[in-house]
């Protein structure tokens, strides 16, 4: 079996409008750039897919990446954490404006519910906003004498995913802090594309070093020239 | 009030409180400044939520590695026995009642502990980030404030006002006049600034300070 696809258009070409899209990355560390704008190239060229709900942490930086698809106009909707960024205008003038909403979840809330849905557990009791208004509608219950929020999963029909190594199999390393949420996303989703720094043969990973088994990635694509999301706004590139 | 502690001074007299070998995660801003004041010989390491356990200083500028940030979307370098986990894994340290103490601001901390330190109302983007998750579980969850809002009112109140964070979360308040512990639902007293009367600190505290035992003198250095 070999999951490798030829090129990123290919790796992006069937993802349809009106999906859950989880989007692996912290800010830009571990953001698959180079995935998103091919997923923009594809809207601007066909107009699919519109009318998405993006997961991810963050609601996009600057003109590039998750930014860039909101200012495309492809996106309808954000589950994150922090919509908040160095430079948050492409999200915040769509949220005043009315033209996206918003599901705010607590950083690690995000991360058990995605964790969650991957594992196939429905729902979990955390303390996390317990009290505070981002409990406000849902169940809670007591444990030992304290009281916890219950949270639902959380699972996509795609993930788009930064790897540095990947084998034809999927299995993948990350770089550094890029890691955060990809490991939970690429379970938490249908179908998991990843883009790897470099594509290896099998065996070119010691197993000890895996990091997601290649049993929760579909696709893989290699881009050895991977750009950084921070990079590309102090050059001040704009990319929608 | 005539004189208080500069930011610097409360995130040095926070860092005085932290062991050797702690974990503790520094929420974003004004608390980052505490991981300066360690003192000799002490070395904690340092947790920041998106996935790096014992990292360093900022690197030097053009040495940045993007994908080596913090949880402030900060550049950082490592120390050696630094370590890289996943998100769940990440907040599996905080919940978990992994770390020794958690270190955040806040714009209201209640004297039953209730914090406020993500939401300053409906206007604009809310974000909250890991604040939420951040005050579960650490064995201590401290404050490092200002005694006072910039327009005077007092931070430490009867009930907060603004959005919660979490409910009776906090152990331990820095402020620049006063170190206070919560329990049992009350201000405990503990240090407050040498020359600064227990009336006066009273008088811009929005609730009881209550005195159990020898109040000391809140000395720090010049910094």
């Amino acid at each position: 079996m070999d999951k490798t696809v030829a090129d990123l258009a290919t790796a992006v070409a069937d993802i349809e409008s009106g999906i859950a899209l989880m989007v692996g990355g912290f800010g830009g560390s571990g953001a698959p750039i180079e995935l998103i704008h091919a997923l923009i190239d594809r809207f601007k060229a066909t107009g699919t897919p519109g009318n998405l709900t993006v997961i991810n942490n963050n609601a996009g930086n600057g003109r590039v990446g998750i930014a860039a698809m909101i200012d495309a106009g492809m996106v309808a909707r954000m589950i994150c954490s922090f919509p908040r960024s160095a430079d948050p205008r492409a999200f915040t003038e769509k949220y005043l404006a009315g033209e996206i909403e918003l599901e705010l979840v607590p950083q690690g809330t995000l991360a058990e519910r995605i964790r969650a849905g991957g594992a196939g557990i429905p729902a979990f009791y955390t303390p996390t906003s317990y009290g505070t208004n981002l409990a406000d509608g849902k169940p809670t219950a007591e444990f030992d004498g304290h009281v916890y929020v219950q949270e639902r999963w959380l699972k996509a029909d795609v993930a788009l995913i930064k790897a540095e190594l990947a084998d034809p199999l999927g299995n993948l390393t990350y770089r550094k802090a890029a890691r955060n949420f990809s490991p939970l996303m690429a379970a938490a989703a249908t179908t998991t594309i990843v883009q790897a720094s470099r594509i290896v043969e099998l065996g070119g990973i010691d197993p000890e070093h895996v990091v997601t088994p290649g049993i929760f990635v579909d696709r893989i694509v290699e881009v050895a020239d991977a750009r950084q999301e921070e990079a590309l706004m102090r050059e001040g590139v704009a990319y929608a | 009030m005539s004189q208080k502690l500069s930011n610097a001074q409360i995130a040095w007299r926070a860092a005085q409180d932290i062991t050797d070998g702690a974990y503790v995660n520094l929420g974003i801003g004004f608390p980052e400044m505490v991981a300066k004041f360690q003192p000799p010989g002490r070395q904690a390491i340092f947790h920041t939520e998106n996935g790096v356990l014992n990292f360093g200083e900022a690197p030097a500028d053009g040495e940045e590695d993007w994908d080596l940030i913090n949880a402030g979307k900060k550049a950082i370098t490592l120390k050696p026995g630094a370590a890289f986990f996943h998100h769940a894994d990440s907040f599996a340290m905080v919940r978990g009642g992994h770390l020794d103490v958690a270190i955040l601001g806040a714009y209201e901390v209640a004297e039953n502990g209730d914090l406020a330190n993500w939401s300053t109302g409906p206007k604009g983007v809310p974000a909250v980030g890991g604040a939420m998750d951040l005050v579960h579980g650490a064995k201590r969850v401290a404050v490092i404030t200002d005694h006072m809002t910039k327009d005077g009112r007092p931070k430490l109140v009867k009930h907060c006002t603004l959005p919660l964070t979490g409910v009776g979360c906090v152990t331990r308040v820095y402020t620049s006049l006063a170190v206070i512990d919560i329990e049992d639902a009350r201000f405990v007293l503990r240090e407050k600034l040498p020359g600064l009367s227990l009336t006066d600190l009273q008088a811009v505290t929005g609730a009881e300070l209550v005195v159990t035992g020898d109040i000391a003198d809140l000395n720090c250095p010049e910094i």
